[in-house]
C-alpha cells in the first residue's frame, strides 16, 4: 500500500506574542481528505494554530507544509515577502466567525473575488463558477443583492462560497457558526458536512462537539497552547482519555444525531 | 452718523479682485492635491511596521499640527530659506507651508478611515490571497474613499480658507488684492464686504457639498 503524504503537515510549531508563548511545539499532521476539528477552552489557541496553518498569524518557529508549498520560520529562516505569503493562502480557503465578506461587493461579486483578482480568471469563467458555488450553497437566488440583507447563515454560506471559489487544496474554519442564531447553525454545517464527505481536506475549530464527533475524522483537543490530546473523533468525545479533557467535555452536553 | 455705502469704486476695481480669486482658487486646488498625495504617504507610511519611518514622520505631523499654519508660512518664508541656504519666493513658500499643513490633515483624516474598517476585512482579502496592493485597490479603499469624501471636502474648505494667510508674505491672493484696492479707494467697508460676500459664494456651495456626501456615504 503506497502511503500518500499529509496534505497539511505542522512540524514544532511556536507561536509567541513578545514573551507570551501561545503555541507550544505543536505538530500535527492532516491527510488528503481528512478533516480535524481543534476544540478546547477559550485562549487555549485553537484560532492562533488555524491562522498559522495560511500564515494570517506568521509561526515563531517551525515549518507548514500545504501540499506542496513548505514555509519555514524561525530565526534562522528568512521571513516570506508578501507575494509568497499571497501565493500560498491562495491555496488554503478559510471561513471566520465573523463572515468577513467584502460590503462593497454583491454576493456573486463576493464569491468572484479571488478568481478575478487573484488568480486573474476571465470575468464570464469567474461569473459562471460563482453562480455554481452559490448553488451548491443554497444561494443562487441571493447573486445580486448585497450581503448586508442576508441572514448570519447566508452570509456564512456565502463565505464558504467565495473560500470554494479560490479551488483551494484545504478548507480552514473558525467558530464558523458561533455567531449565528440556534436556528441557523444546520444550514451552515449541512454545507460543511457535505464538503467533507465531499473529500475536502478540512481543519475545522468548533465548539459543536456533536458535529467533531461525527464529521471529523480526528479530534484534536488544545489547551493552554498544547495539544493535550488526539484521535479519532468518537473516541476523542465519548471516551477521552486525559484529565484536562474529561473536565472540557464535562461542560457539554453530546447529544445523538 | 450714517455711512454712506459706495459700491461703484469697488466694482471699477473688478478685474484686480479677479486676479485674486484665480490666486485663492489655484493655491487651493494645488495645494489640496499636493496634500493628498502627501496625506497618502503618511497615512500608508505610519501604517508601515519600520519604526525608523513612521517615528520620525508622526513627530513631523505633530509639529505641523500644533502650531499655527500663519507661524508655519512665515516660517517658510523667511526662516527656511535662512536655514538651508536657498531662496524661496513668496509663492513657494506660500505653496510649500499649505501642502505640509493640508497632508497632515489630509493623512489623519485617510488613517482615521483605515482605522475604522473592520480588521476582518483585511483577513478576508488576505484569505484570498490578494497581496497587499491588490487588496488595497479592491478591498479596503473602496469602503474607505466613500467614509473619507465627506471629511476631505470640509477640509478642503479649510484649505481654501488658509489661503488668505498668503496675503502676509505677499501673494497676491483675494485678501491680498482687497488690501490693494481697499488702499487705492479709501473704502476698507465696501471692499472687505465684497471679498467676504465672495469667499462666502465659493464655500458655501462646498460645505453644502460635504453635508450632502456625509449623508449619503457615511
Ligand atoms: N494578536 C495577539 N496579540 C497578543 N496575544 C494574542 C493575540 N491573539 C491571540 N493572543 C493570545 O493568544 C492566546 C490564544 O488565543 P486564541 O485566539 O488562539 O484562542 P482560542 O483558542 O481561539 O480562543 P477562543 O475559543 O476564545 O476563540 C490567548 O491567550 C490570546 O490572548
Ligand atoms: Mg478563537
Amino acid at each position: 500500500m503506497s502511503q500518500q503524504p499529509p496534505m497539511i503537515q505542522i512540524t514544532n510549531l511556536s507561536k509567541a506574542y513578545g514573551k507570551n508563548t501561545v503555541l507550544h511545539d505543536i505538530s500535527l499532521d492532516v491527510p488528503q481528505g481528512g478533516s480535524v476539528a481543534l476544540i478546547g477552552p477559550s485562549g487555549s489557541g485553537k484560532s492562533t494554530l488555524l491562522r498559522c496553518i495560511n500564515l494570517l498569524e506568521e509561526p515563531s518557529a517551525g515549518s507548514i507544509r500545504v501540499d506542496s508549498q513548505v514555509m519555514e520560520f524561525g530565526p534562522r529562516s528568512q521571513r516570506p515577502g508578501g507575494a509568497r505569503l499571497a501565493g500560498f493562502r491562495a491555496e488554503t480557503g478559510m471561513v471566520f466567525q465573523s463572515f468577513n465578506l467584502f460590503p462593497n461587493m454583491t454576493v456573486i461579486e463576493n464569491v468572484m473575488a479571488g478568481p478575478l483578482y487573484v488568480k486573474h480568471v476571465p470575468r464570464d469563467a469567474a461569473r459562471a463558477q460563482a453562480l455554481e458555488l452559490l448553488d451548491r450553497v443554497g444561494m443562487a437566488h441571493k447573486a445580486d443583492v448585497s450581503p448586508s440583507n442576508l441572514s448570519g447563515g447566508q452570509k456564512q454560506r456565502v463565505a464558504i462560497a467565495r473560500a470554494l471559489a479560490m479551488q483551494p487544496k484545504v478548507m480552514l474554519f473558525d467558530e464558523a457558526t458561533s455567531a449565528l442564531d440556534p436556528q441557523l447553525v444546520g444550514e451552515v454545517l449541512g454545507v460543511m458536512r457535505d464538503l467533507a464527505a465531499a473529500g475536502m481536506t478540512m481543519v475545522v475549530v468548533t465548539h459543536e462537539m456533536a458535529f467533531a464527533r461525527d464529521v471529523a475524522d480526528t479530534v484534536v483537543f488544545m489547551s493552554g497552547g498544547y495539544v493535550v490530546e488526539k484521535g479519532p473523533a468518537h473516541d476523542v468525545i465519548e471516551n477521552p482519555q486525559e484529565d484536562r479533557t474529561k473536565e472540557f467535555l464535562r461542560h457539554f452536553h453530546v447529544g445523538r444525531n | 452718523m450714517s455711512y454712506q455705502w459706495d459700491f461703484g469704486l469697488v466694482w471699477h476695481y473688478a478685474p484686480l479682485l479677479g486676479t485674486g480669486i484665480e490666486y485663492t482658487l489655484g493655491l487651493t486646488v494645488v495645494t489640496s492635491v499636493i496634500g493628498m498625495v502627501i496625506g497618502t504617504c503618511l497615512a500608508l507610511c505610519q501604517q508601515s511596521r519600520m519604526w525608523f519611518i513612521s517615528v520620525p514622520l508622526g513627530m513631523v505631523s505633530e509639529v505641523f499640527r500644533c502650531t499655527p499654519s500663519l507661524v508655519q508660512l512665515i516660517w517658510c518664508y523667511y526662516a527656511l530659506p535662512i536655514v538651508l541656504g536657498i531662496t524661496l519666493s513668496p509663492m513657494s513658500a506660500a505653496l510649500l507651508a499649505l501642502s505640509i499643513y493640508g497632508g497632515v490633515f489630509y493623512g489623519e483624516i485617510f488613517r482615521a478611515g483605515l482605522r475604522s474598517i473592520d480588521p476582518g476585512q483585511w483577513d478576508g482579502a488576505r484569505a484570498l490571497g490578494m497581496t497587499s496592493w491588490t487588496m488595497m485597490r479592491r478591498v479596503i479603499l473602496p469602503q474607505v474613499l466613500r467614509r473619507m469624501v465627506g471629511p476631505m471636502v470640509s477640509q478642503t474648505v479649510l484649505q481654501l480658507k488658509n489661503t488668505s494667510l498668503v496675503s502676509v508674505v505677499t501673494v497676491p491672493d483675494l485678501v491680498y488684492q482687497g488690501q490693494m484696492v481697499a488702499s487705492a479707494t479709501y473704502r476698507p467697508l465696501e471692499v472687505y464686504t465684497t471679498i467676504a460676500i465672495l469667499y462666502f459664494l465659493i464655500l458655501f456651495p462646498l460645505t453644502q457639498l460635504s453635508r450632502l456626501l456625509e449623508r449619503r456615504w457615511a
